[in-house]
């Protein structure tokens, strides 16, 4: 029986598409100062630290060791993780691992990106296989197009309600201080009059490119209920990959197979039977207005084909019976390094009762995922009961 | 408490250049044998953690081209952008949380791909060093020079370990340089970067290492000795310029933590068979003080009483960056399985195996192991 693991403070930077008075290392310093605060921490109380961040971004290597200061490293054990989109929950969920293996008493994870610095297309071009796919679909928007045709062509679903998801987020990520793109008064007609980037994609449909760091700081369960008046515990944690090329998974969106083992897996591990009954909130890392949708039905929320129908009945909305995305999710919010596990810091504040005015009343049970890569995925339950 | 063995262990040969195959080839290649040695089938193995840089692979999360044959398709894979050592720490920590038995660590780099001097560049400060075109050569001679004169050491001094190093490297198949040299071969040979020498600086190569954990249980039912990982310390210093070079203070962390966890008191005497990740020469007498298994190496080694201490031949033999560290645990594994051939140390039932990455090895890692 693995320790039992918790949350116990976040601390997040305001995300900005260019944050011109830091530079990367103090950017770091201003979320890992709120984490502290947060739980009325010293550095003294943390025994390794777990960073998060797609250095090809900004064109580093160990962009980790030249800022040790500004995380506070000295002399601790520490190391960086790459997953592409995923790493910040690859790095939550190697916090979980090393706490629970009893290496560690106390993690912090940090994820951390200033996109403004680097050239994001750049850098995601050549994530593609040089010989197979670079030329014909690099790019994150690209990529997306294609999954989001073939995902309208599988389920029906229609660009007005991909709009839908775009409009929820900017306007959720309105109640969100920390959040980049805040759009009270933003419209479906205004999504789908947006640039036409790749059909089906229009400017409104994807994520912004952002600046921002989020620290996230896991206990152990004496130190957890020390240290935090209502910790989140971790209930379940899963990673599944897709194979790498496209043509291995056509229906890329419309099946997620890595999103249907990981989540499968997740809930097993956590007893949940009926995710949309049994979660209370969920932090998705949507990376396109279209992929909510898939993720929708891939997570068991509804039935195959009717993720489109989800979003029309209003479920997902933060009023609704189970809101996905309070925080404004990665449409409104994407420093890439630090994305995914923004997503963990949101579903532990919903948790922790933390969550301001974009809090779910009475969150008991809360999912976390990261996406990245070539559509692998990362879950993570958390919860108020201890596991 | 719940311990983690090494169940197998696999390398390539280190050559300059590895023209014919990609590098998911090469990482199929020692997945594959290794596989085939432990006979166990990619169907049981759940877990796996793989160390690379995208810098050098020229690749955006590079990791994602080796998922496939690291056998993670809807499995739990992650990279660390860091020294393999540290993937093997994470593969530990994997195990010991209870909820995986099999691990799968892997290190890949082809370094031949890449110009290695622009891609160390990436490692400085962006804003005042980096326009100085430093490179990692560059910070190792400022860190050898400062370290010879802290300890009064002569070229001379510094030229036996390469001269030590490239002897052992004769005995090992998987070496890409060793031979009989001199001291005043070593210090004819063309200088990198004063003070440091081409022959006590790793060469530029290509290769890959795997090895498989799992827990104690499982290996002992498989083995009567199994090989088990005893004490594991990871430490990360200063940034370089915000230190004094000749200290290695982050080492002697590592190795205070990992001799703590595996009841080591005396390093000297309890320690069989070391394997040192020294990039350059005088790393590896910095390695031998901060370790404490003597405290002045050149006296050690100049009376032949170092053969212990990386009788690979190390990384002047042969050193594709990120497979480094964890490479170093493979050869300690063989030391204590007894797999280690022509450089065997006879009955070692004690190894250390050492990782550093950064710039003048700001993150270390030291990990011990015991024949039980």
């Amino acid at each position: 029986m693995p320790r039992r693991v918790a949350i116990i403070a976040t601390g997040q930077t305001k995300h900005t598409a260019r944050r011109l008075d830091v530079n990367i290392a103090e950017l770091i310093t201003e979320a890992v100062t709120r984490a502290l605060e947060d739980a009325d921490l010293t550095l003294r109380d943390i025994d390794a630290v777990l960073l998060s961040n797609m250095e090809p971004f900004e064109g580093f290597l160990f962009p980790d060791l030249w800022s040790v200061e500004a995380w506070g490293g000295y002399l601790k054990p520490s190391v960086k993780f790459n997953t592409g989109g995923t790493v910040g929950t690859t790095t939550a969920i190697a916090a979980y691992y090393y706490v629970a293996s009893g290496i560690y008493d106390t993690v912090m994870a940090i994820g951390f990106q200033k996109q403004s610095e680097g050239h994001t297309q750049t850098a995601i071009t050549t994530v593609g296989d040089p010989i197979w796919e670079r030329s014909v679909m690099a790019g994150a928007i690209g990529n997306f197009a294609v999954m989001a045709t073939t995902y309208m062509h599988e389920s029906g679903v229609t660009e007005e309600q991909a709009a839908k998801v775009a409009v929820k987020a900017r306007r959720n990520a309105c109640l969100n201080e920390y959040a980049h793109l805040q759009m009270p008064d933003i419209t479906v007609e205004d999504v789908l009059k947006s640039e036409m980037l790749a059909y089906p994609v229009k400017r409104l449909d994807m994520c912004p490119q952002s600046d921002g760091a989020v620290a996230v700081v896991f206990a152990e369960e004496s130190k957890a209920v020390r240290l935090a008046p209502r910790p989140a515990w971790i209930k379940a944690v899963a990673t599944a990959h897709e194979q790498q090329y496209m043509g291995d998974s056509p229906k890329r969106l419309a099946e997620m197979r890595s999103l249907v083992a990981a989540s499968r897996r997740a809930y097993q591990y956590a007893g949940i039977v009926n995710p949309r009954k049994e979660l209370d909130v969920a932090e998705i890392y949507e990376v396109a207005s279209f992929a909510e949708l898939a993720m929708y039905e891939n997570l068991g929320f509804c039935a195959k084909g009717e993720g489109g129908k989800l979003i029309d009945a209003g479920v997902t909305e933060l009023t609704g019976e189970l809101p996905v995305n309070p925080s404004g999710g990665v449409l409104s919010t994407n420093p890439v390094g630090a994305t995914a596990l923004i997503r963990v810091a949101e579903a532990a504040l919903q948790i922790m009762g933390k969550a301001g005015r974009r809090q779910v009343e009475n969150a008991r049970t809360a999912l976390a995922t990261g996406y990245g890569g070539n559509a692998w995925t990362d879950v993570i339950i958390l919860s108020r009961e201890k596991p | 408490m719940r311990r983690v063995a090494i169940l197998g262990a696999v390398q390539t040969r280190f050559e300059a250049r590895k023209a014919s195959l990609a590098y998911n080839e090469l990482v199929y290649g020692v997945v594959r044998e290794l596989l085939d040695r432990t006979g166990v089938s990619m169907r049981e193995i759940e877990s796996m953690v793989t160390a690379s840089q995208d810098a050098y692979d020229g690749k955006t999360i590079s990791g994602m081209a080796i998922n496939e044959v690291v056998g993670a398709y809807l499995k739990s894979e992650a990279k660390v952008a860091a020294d393999g050592l540290q993937a093997l720490l994470y593969g530990v920590a994997r195990i010991l949380s209870g909820e995986f038995d099999l691990t799968l660590v892997v290190a890949h780099c082809k370094e031949s791909e890449g110009d290695p001097s622009m891609i160390t560049g990436l490692m400085f400060d962006p804003f005042v060093q980096r326009p100085l075109r430093l490179d990692e050569d560059v910070a190792a001679a400022l860190q050898a020079r400062r370290y010879c004169r802290q300890r009064g050491l002569a070229p001379e001094d510094v030229a036996l370990v390469s001269v030590k190093a490239h002897r052992q490297g004769l005995k090992n198949p998987y070496a890409q340089r060793a031979g009989e040299f001199t001291v005043a071969d070593v210090l004819a040979s063309p200088l990198v970067v004063d003070p440091i020498h081409e022959l006590e600086a790793a060469p530029r190569s290509d290769g890959a290492c795997a090895l498989l954990l799992a827990s104690e249980e499982r290996a002992r039912a498989l083995t009567e000795h199994p090989v088990v990982i005893v004490g594991i310390g990871n430490c990360t210093d200063a940034y370089w310029t915000e230190r004094d070079l000749a200290d290695a203070r982050a080492l002697q962390e590592a190795a205070r933590r990992a001799y703590a966890m595996a009841g080591i008191r005396e390093p000297a005497r309890e320690i069989d068979v070391v394997e040192v990740s020294a990039r350059y020469a005088h790393e590896e007498l910095m390695a031998i003080e901060a370790l404490g298994l003597h405290p002045s190496p050149v006296e050690l080694i100049a009376e032949g009483r170092a053969e212990f201490i990386t009788p690979s031949g190390g990384p002047l033999c042969g050193n594709p960056p990120t497979v480094s560290g964890l490479v170093r645990a493979v050869e300690a594994y063989w030391q204590l399985s007894g797999e280690a051939g022509a450089h065997q140390i006879e009955g070692a039932r004690t190894a250390v195996a050492h990782g550093a990455g950064g710039i003048c090895g700001q993150s270390q890692t030291v990990v011990i192991l015991r024949r039980e």
